[in-house]
């Protein structure tokens, strides 16, 4: 009897444990009862929420209003700052929104929180071609926020030939007016794409080779930089330019010289921005109830439109003015989509590798830091000269004549 | 020879202004890409959109409130310990002042980091509460203590040392008299300490980011900006501060100025 009991008692534990990462079933469920009154830190990229300038909507007052949860909304201006800050242990967030490689990374290192999806319902919008990635299989920690692809920025007046592949930033002919990014992970995946590698991947010598190849593009190179891209190709300082679509759109728009192409003859990086619930959060049903909030169409849509990056939701993409959601840059055809690559973390030394590397692209490797330790030493030693000069001087004037 | 060296203090003035004249300038820029260097007609939208950004005023909010308390607090203690200082021995001077003077010439992000550190692992025997403003106020009056103290020390050299013991033999208190005649006498130092804090705390950007926490201030807020595009609301801000500042600075020099006149009319009576 009491064995029949305890089988009944399992059977009835999993069935009330069944996975909760397929959403669709859960749009019934209520979720849970939030707290008002209550205050969550939400950490985000800098302008990268409507926030009511221009008569758009403000998405934390919104949220505020309609739930009582207060909202410290403070940014940050890439994922390497973030995490540092997360994994520091000096601040507390209750919303976090990494990049897809940036999960996994902390995902690894138990830095998030399995999120409860029967507190967002609204999950359910999110489109199925951006369920389960590749950065979070199971789809238990994250709810994509937005998307993008990267491209060529180029100036119509003087890149005449078709824009179609990434070596057209080994130009010679454009020597001195090329931009690249200034992180690892987007320079060198474009040396990667060009030789046919991952992006993800762990064979040192790939990344030897691609190292190699933006070594031999220095050169040719104007500047390693991020939003000086913008006054660079607008003011016709620079040429070409590797940028993310989503930005890249508002200037194409704005100064009819500028062009935006992807580059589909190697494929380009997809990537995804993520809403997360770290793992030291303080309140995490109403951090779900705000990525709930989020989720909803019109709201995901009033982002997009300030942002200009691309949403996971159909049903939000359907509220978004004719000219974003029928343009190709925002919203590029499937075959590109396909052939597109997210990143996702690296092992810890291919990682330390690569940052060496980068270092080595940059600064022109080793040997350099022989002149620093001698720039240092000369300095070092000059200050000694002066203090003992003075010390001498002190003396000799101090003492008494005879 | 004298055009030449006029030519020469021009050439250094525009070097100094340019930057600043640059951005206020293109605070005006009317353009729809935000452009920072094409100019496309005039416009004061920036500055009608700076108050409206719920953010962007926050983010002040939050700088002004730290970097006035940081000032407030360093000034007195930093007097406080100026006073102390200056009634040590000649030896023991040197030591202390040598001791004080160390955080200044450390590099900032080694006063950064050794802080967070050393209040991630204080929040942590407290039970995990976040970092914030009680840290920012707290990283702010650490590096300002040692400007104050340097701005004050030498009033107090100056000051002759048998004032304070004249009013108490004229019937002061210990307290009364440093109220009475050592304070009005090394208020200038005080001032000038004050005014130093104020504006280390206002752009401190090093410190700030690592003990900064759950809160964010102005140069966190306009860094945090540098993927997308700095927008030029900020240099609206930034030509409102600037005209605060200048305001500010001709109020004191002004000030100044008519104390000297008037401590020289009384020598003359």
């Amino acid at each position: 009897m009491r064995r029949i009991f305890a089988a009944l008692a399992a059977a009835l534990l999993l069935s009330a444990a069944v996975p909760v990462s397929a959403a669709e079933e859960l749009s019934s469920a209520a979720p849970a009862k939030t707290q008002t009154g209550v205050t969550i830190n939400v950490y985000n990229w800098g302008e990268y929420i409507s926030a009511g300038g221009d008569g758009s909507l403000d998405v934390n007052a919104e949220f505020t209003k309609e739930t009582g949860i207060r909202v410290n909304y403070t940014t940050f201006e890439d994922n390497e700052s973030m995490y540092s800050k997360i994994a520091g242990g000096g601040a507390s967030y209750d919303v976090i929104f990494p990049s897809d490689y940036m999960v996994s990374k902390m995902i690894r290192e138990n830095l998030l929180q399995k999120l409860d999806f029967q507190n967002i319902p609204n999950f359910r919008y999110i489109g199925k071609d951006y369920r389960n990635p590749v950065y979070d299989p199971e789809n238990a920690y994250s709810v994509p926020y937005s998307w993008g692809l990267v491209g060529i920025f180029y100036n119509k007046k003087y890149v005449k030939e078709k824009v179609d592949s990434w070596k057209i930033l080994w130009n010679e002919k454009y020597a001195g007016k090329i931009l690249m990014f200034d992180n690892p992970r987007d320079s060198f995946g474009i040396a990667q794409k060009i030789l046919g590698y991952s992006y993800n991947s762990t064979k040192i010598e790939e990344w030897n080779a691609a190292a190699q190849l933006l070594e031999k593009q220095k050169p040719l190179v104007q500047a390693y930089v991020m939003d000086q891209i913008f006054d660079k190709m607008s003011s016709g300082e620079a040429w070409l330019a590797p940028y993310y679509a989503g930005d890249a759109a508002t200037l194409v728009q704005d100064n009819p010289d500028i062009g935006f192409a992807i580059p589909t003859k190697e494929g380009t990086n997809f990537f995804v921005d993520a809403m997360c619930v770290p793992a030291g959060a303080k309140h995490k049903r109403e951090a779900e109830a705000y990525i709930n909030f989020l989720c909803r169409p019109d709201i995901a849509a009033a982002n997009m439109e300030t942002v200009g990056y691309s949403t996971p939701e159909p049903e939000a993409k359907k509220l978004l003015p004719e000219e974003m959601r029928e343009n190709e840059i925002f919203y590029p055809p499937e075959s590109i989509i396909k052939k597109s690559e997210i990143y996702t973390s690296l092992p810890e030394d291919v990682g330390l590798q690569v940052d060496a590397l980068w270092a080595q692209v940059k600064m022109g490797g080793a040997g350099q830091t022989g002149t620093l330790v001698a720039v240092l030493a000369g300095f070092l030693f000059l200050y000694l000269a002066i203090v003992v000069r003075k010390k001498l001087k002190r003396r000799r004037e101090v003492s008494p004549p005879r | 020879m004298k055009t030449l060296s006029r030519f020469y203090t021009l050439l250094i003035f525009l070097f100094l202004y340019a930057p600043i004249a640059v951005l206020i300038v293109f605070s005006f820029n009317d353009s729809a890409t935000m452009s920072r260097s094409v100019w496309s007609g005039f416009t004061v939208k920036w500055y009608a959109r700076l108050f409206q950004d719920g953010m962007l005023l926050q983010a002040l909010r939050n700088t002004l409130v730290i970097a006035v308390a940081a000032a407030a607090v360093s000034t007195v203690l930093g007097t406080a310990a100026a006073l102390g200082i200056n009634g040590m021995s000649r030896w023991m001077r040197r030591v202390v002042m040598n001791v004080t003077n160390l955080p200044m010439v450390n590099p900032d992000i080694v006063t950064g980091v050794s802080l967070m550190l050393l209040f991630v692992a204080a929040t942590g025997l407290l039970g995990g509460v976040s970092l914030g403003m009680a840290s920012l106020i707290l990283s702010h009056i650490t590096f300002c203590l040692p400007y104050v103290i340097l701005s004050v020390m030498p009033k107090l050299r100056q000051m002759d040392p048998n004032l304070s013991e004249a009013a108490q033999d004229l019937g002061c208190t210990p307290a009364r008299a440093f109220f009475r005649v050592v304070l009005p006498e090394i208020m200038p130092g005080v001032v000038t300490g004050l005014i130093m804090a104020f504006t280390l705390s206002i752009d401190d950007f090093v410190v700030s980011y690592f003990t900064s926490g759950t809160t964010q201030t102005l140069p966190i807020f306009i860094y945090s900006m540098t993927r997308k595009r700095v927008s030029p609301e900020i240099n609206a801000l930034s030509a409102l501060l600037f005209a605060i500042i200048l305001a500010l600075l001709v109020v004191i020099n002004v000030r100044t100025a008519r104390q000297g006149r008037r401590a020289e009319a009384r020598k003359e009576a």
